[in-house]
């Protein structure tokens, strides 16, 4: 479904894409994983147009991306951070976005809308949303018109318990659909049930692509969290970065 | 393209700054009228005003607006739209929303007061003011990657046009005032959107008399049937060419 081809994203001095070759296919669910800074969000924007790379191609279903903006019907996106106009309204919102897609309110998904009770807040105003509604607004967004790829990226940071929890499943729901995934987090706990494949990215190099079975036999650990401990292990470099991983963050590893 | 426009608009019309910003001109060309007999008189004073409130508040406000909407932006460059798209809608947004603030600031109480040739004189500079400057600001917002420096570059550019442009101008007279300079003074007052604004308001008025051959010159040229023709050409000018610059600019960019 989604095919990068040789692709190199430099700003200024940073390499933040370093010849990235990847085929993503349908009924995947990608966990991409790296430290900060190491082109995953890059990654993302390129697959969306958002970010122009130096070099390489990007096909979405065997079409090349280049300005026409139609290929981004099948695609849907969570951003990381979710900021709206002031003054707009949650449900203006979703009715400016239908409009935009030209698509009726019969053909949405409007399961997440009714999950996260966002239909009580409608009528207030963007500004006066707390972080982590916004966040559900995002995700509403993404899953909003059934599309066959969703691109999330760090999903539930943010969210609380319940609502990460109700997020998941809705993943977990579509991965049933048969539909291309791509996941970036840092708790690798949320990524465990769901994930099929991870890709592991290092200072803008794909360090490698593996499905979790493969994963699992090369490793013995079953958690994705301690796969990827082992993995890197012998690594000096990484190791702290797989350190702070498994520290307790304030909120997220309460459940 | 309406579509998106409208929603910026909506969130733009409800924000507090649109709306201090009519009820400061309303009061400001309301009082004008009432404190001078002479309508005349107060247009003058209007003038002076509308040539320097307005383009500082249309740079301020759009770059500041742009800003504030980034993460929208990118959201809807994730949309099946293309960014020329996104860009125009932008804009046609803040224009309609600045331009109305003024028909309701100044307009009404212009055509309440002063319905004549110079009272439309004024409307036609204030509307083409608006839109040359917010276009100004969409590109200085473009090409500067963050809102410190945008807003910086954006005041700048409020300075060099409302007063240091004049004070260069006035330096090259008086430096080359032993040769014949009517022809380039009028090149030069093409060069400056203000300038044109201004010049064109004042000879309606009797006051160009006061200005001597150039004066003159300047009665024979912007009075005539061209003269309107080259100010409306100019003006679109300035409208079309920092938008298209914009546009140009941020179809390439990283978001």
């Amino acid at each position: 479904m989604i095919r990068i081809d040789h692709i190199s994203k430099r700003f200024k001095k940073l390499q933040v894409l370093d010849n990235i070759s990847v085929v993503f296919e349908k009924g995947q669910v990608i966990s991409l994983i790296g430290p900060n800074g190491s082109g995953k969000t890059t990654l993302i924007k390129s697959i969306l147009g958002m970010v122009k790379p130096n070099t390489g191609k990007i096909f979405v279903n065997e079409q090349i991306i280049d300005n026409d903006p139609g290929y981004r019907k099948i695609i849907g996106y969570m951003p990381q951070i979710g900021r709206y106009p002031d003054n707009m309204k949650i449900g203006q919102l979703f009715s400016m976005l239908k409009q935009i897609r030209k698509t009726e309110t019969s053909q949405t998904d409007e399961e997440l809308i009714k999950k996260f009770e966002l239909e009580k807040i409608f009528e207030k105003p963007m500004r006066t949303l707390s972080g982590g509604t916004r966040q559900k607004v995002s995700a509403a967004i993404a899953f909003l018109f059934d599309p066959a790829i969703l691109i999330l990226d760090e999903p539930t940071a943010g969210l609380d318990p319940l609502a990460s929890e109700i997020l998941k499943e809705k993943i977990i729901a579509e991965k049933k659909k048969n539909k291309l995934i791509l996941i970036t987090s840092h708790i690798l706990s949320d990524l465990d049930e769901i994930t099929t494949h991870v890709m592991y990215m290092q200072e803008g190099k794909m360090q490698f692509i593996k499905d979790m079975g493969t994963l699992q036999e090369e490793t013995g650990e079953l958690r994705l969290g301690k796969a990827i401990a082992r993995i890197m292990k012998g690594d000096i470099i990484n190791s702290e970065w797989i350190d702070k991983m498994f520290e307790p963050k304030n909120d997220e590893k309460i459940y | 393209m309406l579509k998106l426009s409208r929603y910026v608009l909506y969130d733009i019309l409800r924000s507090k700054i649109v709306i201090a910003y009519t009820i400061f001109l309303f009061v400001v060309s309301l009082s004008m009228f009432q404190m001078e007999d002479n309508s005349s008189k107060a247009m003058l004073s209007l003038l002076n005003i509308v040539l320097i409130v307005l383009p500082l508040v249309s740079l301020v406000f759009t770059t500041i607006h742009y800003y504030n909407s980034y993460e929208f932006i990118e959201l809807m460059s994730s949309q099946p739209m293309s960014r020329t798209r996104i860009l125009l809608s932008e804009y046609a947004g803040v224009a309609i929303s600045l331009l109305s603030a003024f028909f309701i600031g100044v307009g009404i109480p212009v055509l309440l007061f002063a319905p004549n040739e110079i009272g439309f004189a004024l409307l036609f500079s204030g509307v083409s003011l608006t839109l040359v400057f917010t276009s100004i600001a969409f590109y200085a917002a473009v090409v500067a990657r963050d809102k410190a420096r945008g807003i910086g570059f954006a005041l700048l550019l409020w300075f060099y046009f409302a007063l240091i442009y004049d004070s260069l101008v006035l330096l090259i007279l008086f430096s080359f005032s032993d040769y014949p300079l009517e022809k380039i003074t009028l090149l030069l007052s093409a060069l400056n959107p203000i300038d044109l604004g201004r010049i064109f308001i004042m000879l309606k008025m009797d006051i160009s008399a006061l200005m001597g051959y150039t004066g003159a010159l300047y009665k024979d040229f912007f009075g005539s049937g061209t003269g309107i023709l080259f100010t409306t050409g100019i003006m679109l000018l300035w409208i079309i060419l920092p938008l298209w610059l914009a546009v140009r600019k941020f179809r390439k960019k990283d978001l």
